[in-house]
């Protein structure tokens, strides 16, 4: 039998079900909330209304967006030549950030991991395929994440775009920023390795 | 074999699954220990000493805290990480599907050496099997033997009798061959030719490398394929999720399809 009333336990158990939320820290966003002016609690809820409400993928390169096509698909500065092929859309603010990359992007949303079923099929693999068949496509830069599922998603659109004559690359593999060289694994050090470059002039 | 508070071994990683932002939850497969589940905290992030070194489809050494509930990798260094395994679709796919029945076919806390033994010759010899299939069918039928389904290839699993160099037929259910006479009152058997026959019993005493080098015909090779995962399936009650993305692969038609015969 709970203790709570009902609106404080049901938020609490709403919050709950968030990943990386226990049931303390659920407590503790609701007592927190309880205690802030109306306004702010108000704002939280339209947030998360809002967010299902106007957030759709977008047609072309099947990122989240408010509007389709998305801003980057749309924008006239951006590279339309190069696409980045991103797991998940929140791969491509990293990349961002960067502000060196000005082409678009395409969002695959999974892996190929065959063992928990995810394989083509579950992927916008072949919307990634039709998009790259329209001519205008010049290079892909395959941006999946170096573990075993993103290396065999990696070489499954290696292997079915090398007929496009297009040119394809991926992300240059070595040792993380801040990171030491003792504890790096063999496989890292060996592309560190095979990908050493001189120093810029 | 119980494991002390802390204890060092060398492990095949063989499944992961990422638990909250960075922790990871391993599969592993080691001589002493059978299959184990451990966490390696922080592996994914970025400067994680842990990262590569426990990878899936990585024998590492491993350093381990024996947790109350699961145990702790601590430390790991990486002894092989396959690397021409991971370089090529067909040898990738394959493993999945290789790592898949070890963890289907064992149970946690069951030291079988034999089996690792036999996981770790398979990853290894993969890469240079031209025939990627055969390696897939001896690793099959050896995974049998190790988690006691040895099929009866030598008589009659039912009658005892000596086998004719004739088609016969193979029983899931009764985990063998059935003679003719009493195949007819078995349901669920189907035939298997003198030839497919032939090849299981060598395959059952030669190693891997051998195994490997002997050519089969396209019919042959798909008369394997079915027997022994037909058995599998019966055994496991449950159709494997790699092998639907082996066959799918060979489905695509790609412009070098992998050589499967």
């Amino acid at each position: 039998m709970s203790f709570l009333i009902e609106p404080v336990d049901r938020l609490i158990r709403e919050f709950s079900k968030l990943p990386g939320i226990g049931p303390k820290s659920a407590q503790r966003l609701t007592y927190y909330l309880l205690k802030e002016p109306d306004e702010e609690a108000s704002a939280l809820a339209e947030a998360i209304q809002n967010l299902k409400k106007d957030i759709r993928l977008c047609s072309i390169c099947f990122n989240i967006t408010d509007r389709d096509p998305c801003s980057i698909c749309q924008s006239k500065e951006r590279d339309h030549s190069t696409i980045c092929v991103v797991e998940k859309p929140s791969d491509i603010a990293p990349l961002e950030r960067t502000g060196k990359y000005k082409g678009l992007y395409h969002v695959l949303h999974g892996t190929i991991n065959p063992a928990q079923g995810t394989t083509t099929e579950n992927l916008k693999i072949k919307e990634l395929l039709s998009r790259c068949q329209n001519g205008s496509v010049k290079e892909v830069i395959i941006a999946t994440n170096p573990n075993m599922e993103g290396e065999t998603t990696s070489l499954y659109l290696q292997r079915i775009l090398t007929p496009l004559d297009i040119t394809i690359t991926h992300l240059a593999r070595g040792l993380p920023f801040g990171s030491e060289l003792e504890y790096a694994d063999d496989m890292t050090l060996n592309q560190a390795i095979e990908g050493r470059q001189k120093f810029k002039q | 074999m119980s494991r002390p508070r802390n204890y060092q071994t060398q492990a095949i990683v063989i499944k992961q699954i990422k638990i909250g932002e960075f922790d990871k939850l391993l599969t592993l497969y080691t001589a002493e220990f059978g299959k184990l589940k451990a966490i390696a905290k922080g592996a994914c992030r970025p400067r994680s000493k842990l990262g590569g070194n426990v990878e899936p489809l990585t024998y590492s050494s491993m350093s381990i805290a024996r947790g109350r509930n699961l145990d702790i990798i601590t430390q790991g260094q990486i002894i092989d990480g396959f690397p021409e395994l991971k370089a090529e679709l067909w040898n990738i796919s394959c493993s999945f599907y290789i790592q898949e029945l070890v963890d289907l076919f064992t149970m946690e806390n069951s030291a079988n050496p034999t089996l690792f033994e036999l996981l770790l010759e398979t990853l290894h010899q993969l890469p240079k099997a031209t025939n990627k299939e055969t390696v897939l069918r001896y690793f099959e039928l050896h995974i049998l033997n190790c988690s006691g389904y040895r099929p009866q290839l030598q008589k009659c699993v039912r009658c005892t009798a000596p086998l004719k160099s004739t088609t016969n037929f193979f029983s899931p259910r009764e985990g063998g061959i059935l003679c003719p006479l009493c195949a007819e009152k078995e349901y669920g058997a189907y035939p298997i030719s003198a030839t497919a026959l032939k090849t299981m019993r060598l395959w059952e005493t030669c190693d891997c490398d051998t195994a490997r080098r002997v050519k089969l015909r396209p019919a042959l090779a798909s008369e394997l394929a079915q027997i022994l995962q037909n058995y599998i399936k019966y055994l496991l009650q449950k159709e494997s999720k790699s092998i639907s993305w082996l066959e799918e692969l060979k489905r695509s038609s790609f412009d070098n399809p992998p050589r499967t015969h």
